[in-house]
């Protein structure tokens, strides 16, 4: 038996199909729903209709004033220490070491982020840099459980997945620019203002974004290196769900989440799409 | 410029050297060196409830990579050279999954599972005496969800810059449809389905947060680490984390190997 075109494409999509209709499209419904519902008096859902749920959500501040001001900050930072990176392995590095000294950066974000925010304890606990604090003559600093701990194990996290785009942006770029500006006499800090930097913009944006987006999810950094006193959104969910089983308010917590999410990130694709508008002739020459 | 350069390749690789280091540790202390001994390593392998939380881990990213790979695969075919709503419904559930933080993919999976096992148990149970719980089952279903997403990504990725005359010469020469894409198609684009097991794998090997929401009564290495660690750190915790560093590593490199040899055959 011959199957047509047709049939065989629906035979091999419906596995995939199915799947994403149980468990995300499902899923996704089933918090939805859930945010305007009650909790049960035991815990978990009880159903019903109600704002409450949205109208509580000044209860979780905290959280989401921590994740809106350590997210941004962090991608930030990443962003100030991966470009010099990502332009020293694009533009001055020979082409001899540059894939082994790219893949160097990039390895530690496919191992085990819970190890490696683990490895910070270390080195921000009291035996860690505060011990050389001290030994300097500096005493009573202490970094653990503290935003700066969250700030430096977000940044040592997510420092790869900035590095990447901002690199391959870079590697893009016509070295002939460059040595045309030269010839003319533009300053090299006039002619990096004036090319790579407008020209690495696109790599910069998915950088950004990428980072930003996984940081307002997070919850294992600051759960280690916060030490419950800096926490995000992510760790306000881990309670309501896990602890206090408060469903329903859980719930309305995560559409506010995702719904943050989805206006800051169009928000920056449209600045951003602006902003790459603007540098247009530079892109045509 | 290259000396900043080392400065931040020191940042990246002085913490995972610092675990290595103590994990080398003959002490009890985890935080400082007391002599040099392989006997944590020993009596981490030892651990009955290492030993079943990484089988757990093991099981779970193996059968959800085996899964995300066929059926990711067979979407990807599908998905080639479609045009209109269905691939467009496709592509939005795809970069869904892929952008919605995990902790919300494993709040909305447990909360859906849990909700749906209360409905169909007392039926199932009336039926048969079996009862659905979250465990096994509901991890592989939420990793692979995830992963089977980064596998069509991959895998249309390679398709999408296949040479079409090949299969179509195929097609010209009279091999049938199936002939065409056992000889053809899926020798050129095998390296990319390998890459994505791998993917797929290390992904569900290293994940914490999705697991922490549905595992139910199961407990994977990461979910025992997390835990360990909450009680203190221990030298035997720094034997673990350098295995499992080591471990992803390893597949690390084959994936990239994989996908390497793809590129060469393809050229």
């Amino acid at each position: 038996m011959a199957l047509t075109q047709k049939q065989t494409r629906w035979l091999l999509l419906t596995p995939a199909g199915l799947w994403y209709a149980a468990l995300l499209l499902l899923p996704l419904a089933v918090v939805l729903i859930f945010s305007f519902g009650e909790r049960n008096a035991v815990g978990g859902y009880a159903p019903g209709f109600t704002f409450e749920q949205y109208a509580n959500l000044p209860a979780r501040f905290a959280a989401f004033r921590n994740t809106m001001t350590l997210a941004p900050l962090g991608t930030l930072a990443a962003l100030l220490i991966a470009y010099p990176l990502a332009y020293f392995l694009a533009v001055k590095v020979s082409s001899r070491w540059k894939t082994t000294l790219l893949v160097l950066v990039i390895v530690p974000f496919w191992t085990s982020i819970l190890i490696r925010s683990y490895a910070w304890i270390f080195l921000l606990g009291g035996r860690g840099i505060p011990a050389l604090f001290d030994w300097v003559g500096i005493e009573g600093v202490r970094l653990i459980n503290t935003p700066f701990a969250v700030l430096i194990g977000i940044v040592y996290g997510y420092l790869p997945l900035m590095v990447f785009p901002i690199y391959v942006a870079l590697e893009k770029l016509d070295k002939q620019l460059l040595e045309a500006a030269a010839d003319l006499g533009t300053p090299p800090w006039r002619s990096f203002l004036q090319i790579t930097l407008p020209l690495s913009m696109p790599g910069v944006l998915t950088g950004t974004m990428l980072v930003f987006i996984l940081l307002m999810g997070e919850f294992l950094i600051p759960a280690i290196l916060g030490g419950g006193k800096v926490f995000f959104v992510g760790n306000a969910l881990v309670d309501l769900f896990l602890q206090s089983r408060n469903w329903a308010f859980g719930s309305a917590v995560a559409v506010a989440l995702v719904v943050i999410m989805l206006i800051v990130v169009t928000l920056y694709g449209r600045l951003a799409r602006r902003f790459s508008v603007g540098r247009d002739d530079v892109g045509l020459m | 410029m290259r000396l900043y350069a080392t400065a931040v390749y020191l940042f990246l690789y002085l913490p995972i050297g610092i675990i290595a280091l103590f994990s080398l540790s003959a002490g009890r202390s985890a935080t400082q060196l007391q002599g040099i001994s392989i006997k944590w390593y020993g009596r981490a392998l030892n651990n009955p409830f290492v030993m079943e939380a990484l089988w757990t881990s093991v099981k779970v990213a193996f059968v959800s990579a085996v899964l995300a790979s066929v059926v990711g695969t067979m979407a990807a075919l599908a998905l080639t050279g479609m045009k209109g709503r269905l691939r467009a419904g496709f592509d939005l559930m795809v970069h869904v999954a892929v952008m919605i933080p995990g902790i919300v993919i494993g709040i909305a999976t447990l909360i859906a599972l849990v909700s749906v096992f209360d409905i169909v148990n007392p039926w199932l149970e009336a039926a048969s005496g079996y009862r659905l719980s979250m465990g096994f089952g509901s991890l592989v279903a939420a990793h692979g969800l995830f992963t089977m997403s980064l596998v069509v990504l991959i895998v249309r990725g390679r398709m999408e810059a296949l040479d079409r005359a090949l299969i179509e010469a195929s097609n010209d020469l009279g091999a049938g449809s199936l002939a065409t894409f056992r000889q053809v198609t899926l020798p050129l684009i095998a390296p990319a389905i390998l890459a994505g097991f791998l993917l797929s794998f290390t992904f569900s090997f290293d994940d914490f947060i999705i697991a922490f929401f549905v595992a139910g009564s199961e407990t994977t290495l990461p979910i025992y680490v997390f835990s360990s660690i909450r009680r203190g750190v221990t030298p035997e915790i720094n034997a673990i984390g350098t295995m499992v560093m080591v471990a992803s590593l390893g597949l690390l490199i084959v994936a990239q190997l994989m996908l390497r040899r793809g590129d060469a055959r393809r050229q």
